[in-house]
Order: structure tokens, then sequence, then C-alpha cells
């Protein structure tokens, strides 16, 4: 049976990847190259996120009853400081300020990480533990 | 509710880290009072005193500061009423330490008393809030049980040093030397390699970019406090010295290869484990404890908590001001001049080769290595405090 934590946790480390691609390209100077991986960066996490706060986060939340104050809201108010980051990072690589690209990276991955073990050791173990069975539809479905 | 953002205000973790430095300079000048003969004997005054003032003063006092902060984080589970402790823990554990060099150095009994007395108020303070958190936590993984685990290795710690403490005061009976051998073994191998090994075993994949460690590590807590409860001191060692190569191949796998100064901090903290490791296995042959010592505790120890140190508190200057500022906050490398950041490397690095060079050829490498070392700490001092600034000025402005 599918499972929340690995699946996810699988996506976070695809994710990693895309970033440090990125990362790599506008440290070498090749922006063409640059903007394409920050794109390709971008769109996996927005794609992960929209997973997260689109089907699983209201699927827990319905199931226990915890939304507003609980668990899901601290998930997304983190996804939104980690979008503000992604449009500044976008203008640093369309401007070609590759000092203040490096320095935002690696503010977001600061935050990407500690959102990421909060996510695989908390979140996603209840994720799994509230949506029992229903996880292999949840994910299967996108 | 289960609510695992709770960070604590910036001052909670800020006044551990803005302390740790003023101790490693502390711990420099009592070295170049003593000159080579610091070197002679680990039982000396100056010896204890120098060591109480690194591990409790600059590694206790930068890991009990980044606990408050990360609890949250690595558990979701944070601790209450965060100002009142970090107020009480904070400041015994600054004037215990205090007390306890000076006791040392004066052989005065009060002065051992009063150390014992703020320590452990500050320690159990420090463990109560830690056992209401780590014990409430629902979903226990790897890293909240090895850090239930480590917290047991530091009561025990606390527990052997007020012992020894008692019995060099004249409080109670000295413990037998075998004793006074345990005191250090749980305070290094069990509160400290635990500590290290959790934060490691989650930093160095995400933030390196690394595999993850194999799974079966996951047991190296349990089996590293079983063997330290069986009064076998080899056994943590072997398994710290795995685990030290283990994240050394990690590294050569590393996915992000950006030239970073953390990275080099916590090359050489492994580096100086496995030294460490070895020395230790050679030292019935040929006496290496003092060598072990620098190896372990400003060479790996203190190498990670200062990579740390670089992470943490730029990351938290940036996020206690985009709460306010939105995009307007600086990015994590704005608030501190790489190069005073490197300049602090060097001076680290070096200091601790020529301590170690110090421990074999004392009258040659004694007072620079003490003099290198007050360096590092100025500059490190000086570079947190450059973040803090920077914060302030911006959060003002």
């Amino acid at each position: 049976m599918a499972n929340i934590g690995d699946y996810m946790s699988q996506e976070h480390r695809q994710c990693d990847e895309a970033f440090a691609r990125a990362e790599d390209a506008v440290a070498s100077g090749d922006w063409a190259a640059a903007q394409a991986a920050f794109e390709a960066f971008h769109g996996a996490m927005q794609r992960h996120f929209a997973l997260e706060e689109e089907k699983l986060f209201p699927a827990f939340e319905e199931a226990t009853g915890m939304s507003g104050a609980g668990p899901t809201q601290t998930m997304r108010i983190e996804h939104e400081q980690m979008r503000r980051l992604f449009e500044e990072m976008k203008q640093a690589a369309l401007a070609r300020e590759s000092a203040q690209y490096l320095g935002l990276s690696e503010t977001l991955l600061l935050l990407m990480q500690q959102h990421n073990i909060k996510e695989e050791s908390m979140m996603y173990p209840m994720l799994d533990e509230a949506l029992g069975s229903r996880a292999g539809e949840l994910i299967a479905a996108c | 509710m289960l609510r695992f953002d709770q960070a604590p205000p910036f001052s909670v973790p800020l006044r551990f880290f803005l302390t740790a430095p003023a101790f490693a300079f502390l711990a420099a000048l009592v070295a170049l009072r003593q000159g080579p003969a610091l070197f002679e004997s680990r039982w000396s005054p100056a010896a204890l005193a120098i060591t109480h003032l690194l591990t409790l003063g600059v590694l206790g006092m930068v890991m009990l500061g980044a606990m408050l902060q990360i609890l949250p984080v690595l558990a979701g589970a944070p601790v209450a009423r965060p100002r009142a402790v970090a107020f009480a823990v904070h400041a015994g554990l600054a004037l215990g330490t205090l007390a306890l060099a000076a006791g040392f150095l004066t052989a005065e009994p009060a002065l051992m008393a009063l150390a014992m007395g703020l320590l452990g108020f500050a320690f159990a303070v420090f463990l109560s809030a830690l056992a209401w958190a780590l014990w409430r936590v629902r979903v226990v993984s790897a890293t909240v049980a090895a850090l239930r685990l480590a917290g047991i290795a530091l009561a025990v710690t606390v527990l052997l040093g007020l012992w020894l403490a008692a019995g060099r005061s004249g409080f109670g009976a000295m413990p037998a030397p075998a004793l006074r051998d345990l005191h250090p073994a749980w305070g290094l191998l069990g509160w400290a390699g635990m500590l290290i090994a959790a934060v490691a075993a989650q930093v160095v994949p995400m933030f390196h970019m690394t595999p993850a460690y194999p799974k079966w590590m996951r047991w190296l807590p349990f089996a590293a406090l079983g063997m330290l409860a069986a009064g076998w001191i080899a056994g943590p060692v072997g398994l710290y010295a795995g685990f030290a190569a283990t994240t050394l191949w990690l590294h050569a796998k590393r996915r992000r290869r950006q030239p970073d100064v953390n990275f080099v901090f916590w090359r050489a903290a492994v580096v100086c484990s496995l030294a460490a490791a070895l020395v230790w296995l050679a030292t019935p042959y040929w006496g290496g404890q003092m060598l072990v010592g620098v190896l372990v505790i400003a060479g790996a120890l203190l190498s990670v908590v200062t990579a740390m140190l670089y992470k943490i508190v730029p990351f938290l200057a940036w996020l206690h001001l985009q709460a306010r500022l939105g995009a307007q906050a600086p990015n994590v490398r704005q608030y501190l001049d790489e190069r005073k950041q490197r300049r602090q490397l060097w001076l680290h690095l070096l200091a601790v080769a020529l301590l170690a060079a110090a421990v074999t050829a004392p009258q040659f490498f004694a007072y620079p290595a003490a003099i290198l070392f007050a360096a590092s700490a100025v500059q490190l001092g000086s570079n947190l405090l450059s973040i803090t600034l920077e914060y302030r000025k911006r959060a003002a402005s």
C-alpha cells in the first residue's frame, strides 16, 4: 500500500535535486540554464505544495477536526514564506544577480529543510495515521 | 492542540549564543596564565577549570540554548514558559560555571558549594523543561528517541559531576578513581555525542545534500547508552568512530558543492573525531588522554557548535525580521561579511592544531595555542555581535 510519508519524502529529495541544479547553474554564471533550472525547481515545489494544500491537508483536517490553529496551518504559513522567497529568487535570476540569488537560496534552504524535518518526522506520520487506506487513492489521484 | 510553530522569542536562544565566546576567551586567559605547565596533567586545577569553562560555558551554553530553539522543529515539542526557563538556565549556567572555574583555581570550598548549587539548579530546570516537552510527543521519531536518551545521559553526567565536586571540596567522600572517568565519558560520549549524532543525522543529509545515514544507525544512541551503563567506554568510542567515518563517506557523495565555511567546520569535526578515537585506542600504550581531550572538545565539538551558530543565528535573524518586514528582510548572507567568518575558521583550525602540538611540546606551543584560541574566541564573539547589531538596526528601521 502506498504510504504518504515515503511518497512525499521522495518528492522532497527530487525538489532538493532541482534546487541544487539551479544553484550550480547560477554559481557557474550560465544564466539561460539557471533560469530554466529555477523554473523546473519552482514548478516542482508548486506541484508539491498543491498536493498538500488541496488534497492531503483538507483530508486530514476533515478526518481529525484539526484545522484553524492545527499543524496544517503551520505548514501552510511556511509554504507562504517559501513562496515569497521563490518570487525574490525569480527576480534575482531574471536580473542576473548571482550574490542576491545565492543569499536567497541559502535562506530558502534553511527554511525549506527545517520545514521538511517537521513534515517528515511529524506531519506525514500523522497524515498516514489519520488517513490510513485513503492515503493511496489521494496520492494516486494526482 | 498540537502546534509546531511555537518558535520562542529571539532573545531566548540568543543570550546563550552571545555568552559562549566570552567563556572561550576566559579559558584562553587561564591557559595563558598557566603556560606550558597546563599540559602536565588533566587533573591539575587549571586543566579542570579550562575543561569546564569550555564544556559548560561554551559547548553546554550553545547546546542548551539551541535545544530550547530547535525542540519545536525536531520534536514538535515546544518548551513551556521559554522566557523564564531561558533566564533561569542561562543565569545559573553562566554564574555556576564561573564559580566552578574559580573553585578549581582557588580550591575554596565555598566557591565549589556555590557552583554546585547554581549548576544543579540550572540543569534541574533545563532537564525538567526537556522532559516535559519530550515525553508529551505524539509521534516518537528516531530524533526524539535519541534526544530522550541524551537527556538521560546529561542527568547522569550532572549527578556524577556533583558527586565529584562534593568530594573535591570535602563535603563527602571522594569517589573511586574509576568513577572519575565515568563523568567525562557520560558527558562527552553520552550527552554530547548523542545530541550531535542526532542533529547530524538530520542536518548533514539535508544541508549538505548527501544520501541519508543507514537506517540501522538509529540504534546508535541505544547501543551507546547501554554500553556506557555497562561501564564499557571502548564501545561508544568505536560507535562514534563508525558514525564519523560514515559522515566522511556521505560527504564524499554530497550533491551541494558550493564553497561553504560551514562545510569545512563539519569536515574538521569529523577528522578530529576519528583522530581522537585512534589516539584513545592507543592510549594504554601511550598517554594520550590530554590529546584526546583537545581533539574531542576543541577539535570536534567546538567545530560543530560553531558551524551550527553560523547557520542558526542569521537564520533566526531573518525569520524574526521577515515576519515584520516581509521581502525587505535581508537574506541570511547579508548579516555578516563572509570573510570574517572565514577568518574565524582559520583562527580556530590553527588554534586546534597548536593545542594538539602543545600536548607534545608545551614549551614551544602552549603560549601560541592560547593566543590563537583567544583570537578565535574574540573573532567569533565579534561575528555573532555583528549579526545581532545588523538585526537590531533593521528591526528598528
